[in-house]
């Protein structure tokens, strides 16, 4: 008979299962005890001070005005209104400077690695300027050097009679519905289901066949052609209505506010430096083999950046780009610092100081953060599984 | 019988070496080459001689108050001003020797390290890493041995910025250590306690963490127990970061091949031995220029401290140019906090790369 090394009978210290054990309970202990500890101190800290704990706050009246909210607000909506108007303010500066940090990021990063001299120097003289000045301070400088000092409503920089910049913020056109909104979008609607059905039949037949099929221009003739037959029929769809200037500010038309302009243009900035970095590495992991090679079977370089480069770059592109993203919702919070209505500045800011209800606003505002960043995680380890190479 | 001698070589034809052809085939090679390459030199002169002569040729450099900027550019008078403020925050004029002692000692402290032959360079490293903070805070809150106290509310300027700095990548480098081996554990309740804190920090933003550490900190604490401001940043700062250095250690633990786990197993050594002597010495030599880039995101960081009100670079810079006798003087003030950040940050980052290429000697198989 065998005998398991390492399994003594009876109680022992220097058994590793056993140790095991009993570090997992002190750690257990510990951590319980000092929740406990927290937990209790902010009971009668709370009750000393006279604060009652709970989430009741939410529904009472605000009592403030906010500088610019996607959705209707006046002062005596509630803390619960409030809080969506940060939020939704976050999510909409986050995504507009996702949109342009990517592009800027792209055109850097591929900028970077051109064989131009001159071009990929700039490129990099760009990346290393601006990765290494601190978000906040470029926030800063956007607000209070450039744009607060920039002219008033009236003396504003025309661009085109329909952009105007001035210290207001940039107005820019507002587009309202017009008669043939609604054919519009039908036509719209039409158009991506029919190149949908385009693209299947093509990859049926290239499959059944080995005949391709020019995807990329019929789809983009059936997305032209249909929305446009439809504004020749029923009329153009969105009425785009200028700012004009009456008294002493702008009236009608989409505007910018100052704070939103330069927390795009400084996260934007900050965000399309290390995207360019994330982008130039990805395209240089792919070896020059298989550009080759992809040569070698005939392929032009078209087919070799789309078919062969791309998707192998994207992989090791995609997971740090998405860490960027976050990163670049995460620095929106630093519009506490110029006062742009995002949901830390309003809500952990200003709700906080108006209520004295620290615990649940702070807790409210972090599990935010907290849900979109597991979220986003949870998704990019789907992903990474899914485009994981299976290695033999 | 014939000697054959050879021809001296011809020189390269000349349009394949020199200036131009390099500019041939750099700048020049085929028509979208040649548009962007003028495209650039159509961005470099829109930029470049405005920047030059604001910042320099048309700049003030000599003056003691806003009158004496005359001249179009820049009014660096503001910064001359204002420099000690910059520097050291409201710390009293008189006593800032103590943060210059500070920093020299630093400076000649750590310049061992740096040299290759230094004999016990471990032991005295660690020696220092005890010895220095006593002494750093000795030097700069004072209150001991005949030095006057100066509160840390009075603590300010680039000063401020790189004690957060390094108090926070000093404390976050033990903690991040720790939780990196909690999160490889084999332990379960271990494993889920690390991966909870980690992911926590790593979720939230470190704004909403510094505004936590000052609302919500004093209400954890017992009756009667308070710290003061920067002690509160300090603390979120270093639990913040922790999780930072934690992922980055995580990854050199990662990296160490499993044979070397074995082998010191295999050797007798327990887990606290194998992990001290064989695995954490070549996983924290690998991890370095990650550390160092966190310790780059994190200097950066400290910036954020404005939101709760502490005066750091940043901050220093905002007040004096909200100092109606300085108006209009935002830009200077942000350009010169920005100069001083980047260089920080590009040194520190170019440092990095140095030791990547220093440290990539093994484990690649």
């Amino acid at each position: 008979m065998q005998k398991q090394i390492g399994t003594s009978r009876g109680f022992s210290l220097s058994d590793p299962r056993i140790r095991a054990w009993l570090f997992q309970i002190i750690t257990i202990v510990a951590v319980v005890s000092m929740g406990w500890f927290l937990f209790d101190n902010t009971q009668t800290n709370l009750q000393h001070r006279g604060i009652t704990s709970g989430f009741g706050f939410l529904e009472n009246s605000a009592g403030f005005g906010i500088a610019q909210h996607l959705i209707s607000y006046t002062e005596s909506d509630t803390y619960a209104r409030v809080f969506v108007i940060g939020l939704l303010n976050t999510l909409l500066v986050s995504a507009i400077g996702i949109v342009f940090a990517t592009i800027l990021g792209f055109i850097l990063g591929v900028a970077r690695l051109s064989s131009n001299w001159m071009v990929s120097k700039l490129a990099t003289v760009y990346i290393e300027t601006f990765r290494n000045i601190p978000p906040l301070l470029q926030i800063l400088f956007w607000y209070f050097a450039v744009l607060l000092p920039l002219p008033g409503p009236r003396n504003s920089l025309n661009i085109a009679d329909s952009f105007f910049l001035s210290n207001r913020g940039l107005y820019m056109p507002e587009g309202t519905m017009a008669d043939g909104f609604g054919a519009f979008a039908v036509a719209l609607l039409l158009a991506i289901v029919g190149t949908a059905l385009m693209v299947r039949w093509a990859n049926k037949r290239f499959e059944a066949t080995g005949v391709p099929f020019h995807k990329f221009w019929a789809g983009l003739a059936i997305m032209l052609v249909i929305p446009a037959l439809s504004v020749l029929i029923f009329g153009a769809p969105v009425h785009w209505v200028a700012p004009a200037l009456k008294g002493f500010n702008f009236v009608g038309g989409w505007v910018m506010i100052p704070e939103l302009l330069a927390l795009t243009i400084a996260l934007t900035a900050y965000t399309a430096a290390f995207i360019a970095e994330i982008v130039r590495s990805g395209i240089k992991s792919v070896s020059h083999g298989q550009t080759e090679a992809a040569h070698s079977l005939g392929l032009r370089n078209g087919p070799t950046l789309r078919k062969v480069i791309i998707p192998q770059a994207l992989r090791v592109i995609i997971p740090p780009l998405t860490s960027q993203y976050l990163n670049l919702a995460k620095n929106s919070s630093l519009a506490a610092g110029i006062g742009y209505p995002d949901m830390v500045s309003l809500f952990a800011g200003t709700v906080l100081n108006q209520t004295g209800q620290a615990i649940e606003v702070i807790a409210i505002t972090m599990s935010v953060y907290l849900a979109i960043s597991i979220s986003i995680s949870l998704l990019m380890n789907w992903y990474n599984k899914r485009i994981a190479l299976i290695e033999r | 019988m014939t000697t054959h001698t050879f021809k001296p070589d011809m020189p390269p034809p000349r349009k394949s070496v020199g200036v131009v052809a390099w500019m041939r085939s750099n700048l020049f090679s085929n028509w979208l080459n040649t548009l962007l390459t003028l495209f650039a030199v159509y961005l470099i002169w829109l930029i470049v001689p405005p920047l030059l002569s604001w910042t320099i040729f048309d700049a003030n450099w000599i003056g003691t108050t806003r009158a004496d900027c005359t001249k179009e550019g820049a009014c660096w008078v503001f910064i001359q001003q204002r420099f000690g403020q910059f520097m050291y925050g409201f710390y009293p004029s008189e006593l800032r020797w103590r943060v210059d002692a500070t920093v020299w000692l630093a400076i000649i402290g750590v310049a061992p390290l740096f040299i290759n032959k230094f004999p016990r360079k471990a032991a005295y490293g660690i020696g220092f890493l005890i010895v220095y903070p006593l002494v750093a805070f000795w030097l700069l809150h004072g209150g001991y041995f005949g030095l006057e106290n100066v509160p840390t509310s009075r603590w300010g300027g680039l000063m401020l910025t790189l004690v957060i700095a390094t108090v926070g990548i000093a404390g976050a480098l033990p903690l991040g250590i720790v939780l990196a081996l909690g999160r490889r554990s084999n332990m379960p309740a271990i494993r889920v306690v690390c991966v909870t804190f980690i992911e926590f920090w790593r979720g939230v933003p470190l704004i909403t963490v510094l505004f936590m550490s000052s609302v919500m900190l004093p209400l954890f604490l017992p009756e009667g127990m308070s710290f003061d401001k920067l002690l509160r940043a300090l603390i979120g700062v270093i639990l913040f970061q922790s999780a930072y250095v934690a992922e980055v250690v995580r990854g050199g633990l990662q990296a160490i091949p499993k044979g070397q786990y074995e082998a010191a197993a295999a050797m007798g050594l327990g887990y606290w031995r194998s992990m001290g002597l064989v695995i954490l010495p070549q996983a924290l030599k690998m991890v370095i220029p990650g550390i160092v880039n966190t310790f780059i995101a994190l200097f950066k960081d400290t910036s954020l401290v404005i939101i709760i009100g502490l005066f750091d670079l940043l901050n220093s810079v905002k007040q004096a140019a909200a100092d109606p006798t300085w108006l209009g003087m935002a830009t200077e003030g942000y350009v010169f906090a920005a100069l001083v950040f980047w260089i920080f940050c590009f040194g520190m980052s170019r440092y990095s790369m140095h030791l990547e290429r220093k440290l990539d000697t093994g484990h690649k198989r």
